[in-house]
């Protein structure tokens, strides 16, 4: 910590806030509130403006043209691309692939990979607190393939089971598809544990990080994962953009996603050749635009360190868990030894969509739902949980604003 | 008094009832204790099958005929939408079909609870006032039919 501040001086949480224009914004009259960040993070004024300017000085399509605007444009794709190598330590710039988000990743993982290599009675290995992206698409490709899935299951704190994942790890066993922060609890999954059983039976792993690149640094080549994806709305960045890594030699075997301009080399009615690494995976005019803008969030994370970002999000997640278990009738849901900036619970007889609507009329922004985590929500027997999510530039003040809340919709619900 | 009257004084009640408030918390406390008083649905219409797809809140409707008029009966799980839901009744549960569709539902926005709340998709409000309303159509046009039907003359 001393040598992180050392190095980028003190974690200014207030000079950060500036950052960001959005957060200086009114709801009902009161200051904005945003603990929805595990939905969507916050744009800073780099991302805005590096999104703006592509628009206004360097904008033409990308990869084709000739002349001047189109050589700018691409390169200011490809740049962003290198940066999102570095991010996640990626070997190659062609082993990141763009994609809307982590959903279309996993579906084009699923259909790919999936269509090539799952045969009847292959296994594919969940857990319990997937994400419905990180379930649904593998269930279509079970349909079609005759492949099996298997589900690792959660303990009452909403910890991976990892015994259970051990012994559901066998010679059937094809791929691994795990989060590696559980969006509806929190949970930091061992990933890196998981991939070496994984790869111990040959079976290969899709890590999920959307909620774990916003507060934990991602060295793909040190976890040796096979595919990782995240979004990039969650990481300060654009919506509509979105990264699947993979590792270039499995890419290069898998057949494309999807036909149509960029992937090709050439194409004749009788037959078509495709582009290599990364273009095979990138048909059609890609998000040009929202690839620079992942590239400015992923430089603005960059300029504040991410440990540091984790260090001060780990201290709110402290306090917070303190603050709202100190309150009456609070059930924190997911208690994890190892968490995320996630705090989900329910407050006894109140309806967590009840308690959104009083806390929104305090300008406060929470998740309320079964977080697309249905399974989630059955292993606990509830309909639904309220969810506060953390991001870089939340305070302490805004969790006192949360508790105060909480006391207000336990004066409006008192019966 | 004519149906359409009192449909229309069932309104100005409600706009009026909320008026005496001068802050939100107010109106909220008021709208669930309104909820609070709404008898709960029959555990047997509190089934999936009567159940008002909406994403975040389980709103359970269930529509009958008496004579002329239909009946409306509705829940939720969640305290402000069954508030919510209470209004709702109150206005279009025993009305005769052409005036639940003459009656817009503009009187939720008069009553400023915020209006993405009332306006929000996300607690099976909308759906439930669409359901209210083609009810209230399929009814109108099955009577328009059974009239001209020589089967129901006879």
């Amino acid at each position: 910590m001393n040598a992180l501040m050392a190095e980028h001086g003190a974690y200014d949480v207030a000079r950060i806030r500036g950052d960001f224009p959005i957060l200086g914004e009114r709801v009902y009259g009161k200051p904005l509130t945003y603990l929805d960040n595990g939905a969507s993070a916050q744009k800073p004024r780099a991302v805005i403006d590096a999104i703006r300017n592509a628009y206004e000085t360097e904008y033409a399509n990308v990869h084709r043209g000739v002349h001047y605007l189109s050589q700018r444009a691409t390169d200011a794709m490809e740049s962003a691309r290198q940066k999102v190598r570095d991010f996640l330590n990626a070997r190659e710039d062609h082993e990141i692939i763009f994609v809307r988000g982590a959903t279309e990743g996993i579906n084009l993982v699923a259909a790919s990979w999936g269509r090539a290599n799952l045969k009847p009675g292959d296994e594919i290995l969940l857990t319990t607190m997937e994400h419905h992206s990180n379930i649904v698409p593998w269930q279509m490709i079970r349909d079609q393939t005759g492949a099996v899935i298997k589900v690792a299951p959660i303990d009452d704190d909403g910890a991976l089971v990892m015994e259970e994942l051990a012994r559901l790890i066998g010679p059937r066993t094809r791929m691994v598809a795990v989060t590696h922060v559980s969006n509806a609890l929190g949970t930091v999954v061992p990933i890196a544990d998981i991939i070496r059983r994984a790869h111990a039976v040959g079976a290969k792993v899709l890590i999920d990080g959307c909620q774990a690149v916003p507060h934990i640094p991602v060295d793909v080549q040190a976890l040796d994962c096979d595919f990782y994806v995240f979004s990039g709305h969650k990481l300060y960045g654009p919506s509509g953009i979105g990264v699947l890594y993979g590792k270039a030699a499995l890419l290069e075997a898998m057949p494309p996603y999807q036909g149509g301009g960029e992937m090709i080399e050439t194409v004749t009615f009788q037959k078509t050749t495709y582009a290599g690494l990364p273009f095979k995976f990138e048909a059609g005019t890609p998000h040009i635009v929202g690839a620079v803008g992942l590239g400015a969030a992923i430089e603005y994370l960059g300029s504040l360190g991410l440990p540091r970002i984790a260090a001060h999000e780990h201290e709110l997640l402290a306090y917070a868990t303190e603050r709202l278990a100190a309150l009456n009738a609070i059930r924190i849901v997911g208690r994890a030894p190892e968490k995320a900036a996630i705090l989900s619970f329910t407050l006894d007889g109140v309806h967590p969509h009840d308690i959104g609507t009083i806390l929104d009329r305090e300008g406060i922004a929470v998740r309320t739902g079964h977080h697309c985590a249905q399974p989630v929500m059955d292993r606990f027997d509830l309909p639904a949980t309220v969810r506060a999510s953390f991001g870089l530039y939340n305070t302490r003040e805004e969790v006192d604003r949360l508790v105060a809340g909480l006391a207000r919709v336990q004066e409006i619900f008192r019966s | 008094m004519t149906d359409s009257a009192s449909i229309q004084d069932e309104i100005r009640r409600i706009v009026d009832e909320f008026a005496i408030f001068d802050d939100w918390m107010g109106r909220y406390e008021y709208l669930v204790d309104i909820g609070r008083a709404l008898p709960a649905l029959a555990e047997a219409r509190r089934q999936d099958s009567h159940r008002v797809p909406g994403c975040q809140s389980k709103v359970w409707f269930h529509a009958r005929r008496e004579g002329e008029r239909i009946v409306y009966e509705a829940d939720s799980d969640a305290l402000i939408v069954k508030g919510l839901i209470a209004l709702l009744l109150r206005v279009y549960s025993g009305r005769r079909p052409e005036d639940i569709l003459a009656t817009p539902t503009d009187f939720l926005a008069e009553i400023d609870l915020g209006s993405h709340l009332t306006g929000s998709r996300a607690n099976g409000l909308h759906a439930m006032i669409r359901r209210i309303k083609a009810y209230a159509a399929a009814f109108a046009a099955d009577r328009a039919a059974a009239a001209v039907d020589p089967a129901a003359l006879a």
